[in-house]
């Protein structure tokens, strides 16, 4: 029963790590632009992809790895820079729809680009399962726990210490404010989408040796992760992470004790009990609206 | 009032386009081509079937044509992209009926597709071929409407012959939540207790899922199974078997012939050593005897595919070949495009072998397959071997 | 013209009508009576949906989930328990109502993108319950349902349907129009434009958004029903996410508040994918580019936009004029 429980654990804290990472994204777009990026999946697909085909050209990852994350990023800012900056004061749902649409374009960009098959990346470390205590793990489930941790503590080191991390921060409370102390706005905006892409893409790469990865994998996982940025708490760091581990967690265990069929809405559930409860997410913002 | 525009704008393009294809065969073949609808979710969940499918048609109505036409009469092609929506699929096949006017149609990459479309093309009556695998599309058997691949009920019971064979006899499912995974996992339980097969751990994943450690840990801890069959397609059941192994289940791991396919061994790797599968021949073409009648079939379409397209072919591309070859067997026989001559044409094939295997269609029988167009293998050395 | 279509109502109500009865002309087989039949469908969910999102304010990324219940309510009692249709009709369309507005209070509470989250939750809830539960709703393949009969007389063929159609999407066009004009419409505008203001002034903030919740998941439920018989068949692909915000972006591609822009926005997007068969492998690309490009360029939409640009040129002003502004 205890080793039943710890199986289900540990993979509810992979899953879940990958959905922090996600979350992660939502939140410093939503952070700097007040935008629901849709397309925050698609980095995950690119970032898999491109160290799919970027491997499979004969590149090592220590090669492939950078170029794939730095490929996403491109098109992070090429977003940003073509489609959300042009759109600047529109309501929120013109800005999903534009995010949705443009995650249907790269798809159908990545289909052409690449093709409609699945295809699997080799781990990084091997492939023989590690026992800990009666459940077993995969060495690259150690990887994605082990580079989430090292992504929260880099990002917030870079929101608490570095002087772009602060103006980053400070744009997120007060748009004009931070202007007015002249901070480049737009600068911040670009930046975020570029920083939000990679770490979609570092996802991506982290599970494809798990999971697979095709032009499509972005849709489920883009929805998970705004599932986990919501119940965290739009714009809390520690709100994404808490929320990603939660749906993660949450999912195994009623996947493992109650129904597997329903394991994703019992998930959805859960958040819809919470936002009740607390209409800002675990972590949010309490506060007004403004009049 | 943008719609009529875009409509009469559809109407004439629709018309230069026809224009231009009687300009391109005008002199050589007076008469008019022989029109092949399709519909196939060429993207989308379904892409994995309808891709190959479409790639299959484009193909050999190219080759058919190099090779002179049907009766001297050219075949022309008009494929659309249903992309797994049933909605869609309607819409497209009345566009091929009325609008474009198609002889026949061959199409239909999943079950909901086909079966939304099947009110349609029976009142319109019109043959109609579909690629997909539910056994209710021939079930009850409805005049216009007939099928290339194997149904799911088969594979099911081509499993459980091979679980009886080696006295495996109490068995869990784990199956994904699509129309494919939950139409076999339906047929599997009807026909198990045929088999005395018992079903006592019965769990589900979810689309886009990443781990199904859980569901398995669940089913390695339920006392009593000694064999696992997961019906599904897609990404799912490389990751149960890739899990399956991490998690050390020790038991048979059976799949579907959903994922019958070299790409299936390339995803799971090592773990795909030992899994078995019901699949049709073409899959270990170059390893079949020389004196298998349908060697040459399959070897050939093999061939073909993997030097067009320079990917591995999968038994989906070869239901196109099958239905794409059928009609053409038919309008042969029926000596035209008569519609009621080629579904009669149609129900009249005997002794055709096919990359699915031989088909005998009969009043009563739309598909024309039986059990021994399966065959059992099992993943061995990174490929598939067939199990005697 | 648009900009006549865009303002009075009995001139945009005698137009559309109009349109509906000159349609036909143009429609010279049952293929094109069909897309028309969809785009009058996708028209009233689109009507009502932007009550809720145009006037009120408030976002749904769930109203397939409403389109569903209808679609599977009316397939699963008139096809599997043998209802008369219309009864079935009726039943599922309270049921949907009384839904809407129980889980409608608790959800609105939220704000935008948590609402947004919610809505697009309980279309999901919905969405698996109906793939799951394939005793009742034949799962992922879907269900054929029996076509739709009053009494002796069975509706049947596109042509009939069409008129059906046409003539309740015009009564659904009235209805969302009157209630507009209405002292319940001004008092939800006043939502739209500040919530803490219109409490202010005595309006039941929360009591005025269940309310056209309640509507709006009415319209989406009838539309679904009758999707259901005419097309005989139904499968999850109408209750799922994406059909959601296909149902959004017909609503703000048209223009938001603006009735007949819902209905615009409804026939373009449903006659788009027709269109786009001849690009090919490249349509999904051309897709997402055309939902970027209009948001982008015209983020009020179709309607309003254009509506804008002809009153500016009527006006005499600058010709050239951008529509943003």
């Amino acid at each position: 029963m205890s080793a039943q429980f710890m199986q289900y654990l540990l993979t509810g804290l992979t899953v879940g790590a990958i959905y922090a990472l996600l979350a992660l994204g939502f939140s410093i777009i939503f952070n700097a632009s007040h935008v629901i990026n849709f397309a925050q999946g698609e980095f995950v697909m690119i970032g898999g992809m491109a160290a799919v085909s970027l491997t499979a050209a004969g590149l090592p990852y220590l090669l492939a790895v950078p170029l794939a994350i730095a490929a996403a990023a491109l098109v992070g800012l090429a977003l940003e820079k073509f489609a959300v900056e042009p759109a600047r004061g529109a309501s929120v749902v013109t800005l999903i729809i534009i995010t949705i649409g443009a995650s249907i374009f790269l798809r159908g960009l990545a289909m052409l680009v690449w093709d409609k098959n699945l295809h699997p990346l080799k781990p990084f470390t091997g492939d023989t399962p590690i026992a800990i205590g009666g459940a077993t793990i995969l060495p690259q489930s150690l990887w994605v726990l082990g580079v989430t941790l090292a992504i929260v503590l880099a990002l917030s080191w870079f929101f608490g210490r570095t002087l772009l991390g602060k103006a980053m921060l400070a744009t997120s409370h007060n748009r004009l404010a931070a202007e007015l102390v002249g901070i480049n706005v737009r600068m911040v905006l670009f930046l975020s989408f570029g920083l939000s892409a990679a770490l979609g893409a570092i996802a991506g790469i982290l599970i494809a040796p798990i999971t697979l990865t095709s032009y499509d994998v972005g849709v489920m996982l883009g929805l998970k992760g705004f599932a986990a940025a919501i119940l965290g708490g739009l714009g809390s760091g520690m709100g994404a992470v808490v929320g990603g581990l939660v749906l993660g967690i949450a999912e195994t265990m009623s996947a493992g004790y109650l129904s597997s069929a329903y394991k994703d809405a019992i998930a959805f559930v859960i958040i819809l009990a919470v936002l009740f409860f607390m209409p800002s997410g675990l972590f949010g913002k309490r506060g007004g609206e403004r009049v | 009032m943008k719609t009529t525009q875009a409509k009469t704008s559809i109407k004439r393009s629709l018309a230069v386009l026809a224009a231009s294809c009687a300009l391109f065969t005008g002199q050589a073949v007076a008469q008019e081509p022989i029109k092949v609808g399709a519909f196939l979710s060429v993207t989308g969940g379904a892409a994995f079937l309808g891709d190959p499918e479409n790639k299959t048609l484009e193909l050999y109505v190219e080759k058919v044509n190099a090779a002179g036409g049907v009766l001297g009469r050219k075949l022309q092609l008009v494929s659309y992209d249903s992309a797994g929506d049933a909605e869609k699929a309607r819409t497209f096949v009345k566009r091929l009926i009325e609008q474009d006017k198609v002889d026949l149609i061959v199409g239909g990459s999943t079950t909901g597709e086909t079966m939304a479309v099947v009110p349609l093309v029976e009142a319109a009556q019109i043959p109609f071929i579909s690629l997909a695998g539910a056994v209710v599309i021939i079930e009850p058997v409805k005049k216009w409407v007939f099928k290339t691949p194997h149904t799911d009920r088969m594979a099911c019971e081509k499993v459980f012959v091979d679980m009886q064979a080696r006295k495996l006899s109490k068995i869990a499912l784990i199956s994904g939540a699509g129309g494919f995974d939950k139409s076999m996992r339906a047929e599997c339980l009807k026909v198990a207790a045929k088999h005395k097969i018992e079903v006592i751990a019965d769990e589900t994943y979810g689309a886009g899922d990443t781990d199904m450690t859980a569901q398995l840990t669940k089913i390695k801890n339920t006392a009593g199974v000694q064999a696992v069959l997961n019906p599904g397609f897609g990404q799912g059941p490389a990751i149960v078997t890739k899990n399956y192994r991490q998690i050390g289940i020790a038991f048979p791991l059976y799949q579907s012939h959903g994922v019958a396919s070299k790409e299936f061994i390339n995803l799971s790797g090592a773990a795909a050593e030992g899994v078995r599968l019901p699949a049709a021949a073409l899959l270990i073409a170059e390893s079949l005897p020389a004196s298998d009648p349908q060697r040459s079939v399959v070897v050939n379409y093999k061939k073909d595919y993997e030097a067009r397209f320079k990917s591995d072919v999968s038994t989906f591309g070869g239901h196109a070949y099958d239905g794409l070859m059928l009609a053409i067997e038919a309008v042969k026989k029926a000596g035209g495009t008569d519609k009621a001559k080629v579904r009669d044409a149609l129900e009249g094939v005997r002794g055709y072998m096919g990359t699915a295997g031989v088909v005998n269609m009969s009043a009563t029988d739309h598909m024309g397959l039986d059990l021994t167009a399966f065959r059992m293998l099992e993943g061995k050395g990174g490929n598939w071997t067939e199990v005697k | 013209m648009l900009q006549r279509l865009a303002s009075p109502r009995t001139g945009g109500l005698l137009a559309l009508a109009a349109a509906i009865v000159l349609l036909p002309f143009l429609l010279s087989n049952s293929y094109f009576y069909d897309i028309a039949i969809l785009v009058g469908l996708n028209a009233i969910v689109c009507v009502g949906l932007n009550l809720l999102i145009g006037y009120a304010g408030q976002i749904s990324l769930g109203h397939a989930g409403f389109f569903g219940l209808g679609a599977y309510g009316s397939a699963i009692l008139a096809s599997r328990y043998g209802w008369p249709p219309l009864a079935a009709m009726l039943t599922t369309t309270l049921a949907v109502a009384a839904l809407a507005f129980l889980v409608g209070r608790p959800i609105l509470r939220l704000k935008g993108h948590y609402l947004a989250m919610a809505t697009l939750g309980l279309g999901i809830i919905i969405f698996m319950v109906i793939t799951t539960e394939d005793k009742f709703t034949g799962g992922p393949d879907g269900l054929s349902v029996v076509p739709f009969s009053i009494g002796e007389y069975t509706l049947r063929g596109e042509r009939l349907w069409y008129w059906i159609v046409g003539a309740l999407l015009l009564f659904a066009v009235w209805l969302a129009l009157n209630l507009i004009e209405s002292p319940a419409g001004r008092a939800l505008r006043a939502l739209h434009s500040s919530e803490v203001g219109a409490e202010v002034v005595g309006i039941d903030a929360a009591r005025q958004k269940v309310m056209v919740f309640v509507i709006s998941a009415v319209f989406a439920s009838v539309a679904g029903s009758l999707a259901a018989h005419y097309s005989g068949f139904v499968t999850p692909g109408k209750v799922a996410f994406f059909h959601s915000i296909e149902l959004v972006t017909m609503v703000v591609f048209g223009g938001m508040a603006s009735t007949f822009g819902a209905v615009v926005g409804a026939a373009v997007l449903t006659t788009l994918p027709q269109l786009l068969t001849v690009f090919k492998d490249y349509e999904m690309m051309v897709f997402g580019a055309v939902m970027m490009g209009t948001m982008i360029f015209l983020p009020r939409g179709v309607v309003p936009s254009l509506g804008r640009l002809l009153e500016l040129r009527r006006q005499g002003a600058a010709s050239r004029s951008d529509p943003r502004t």
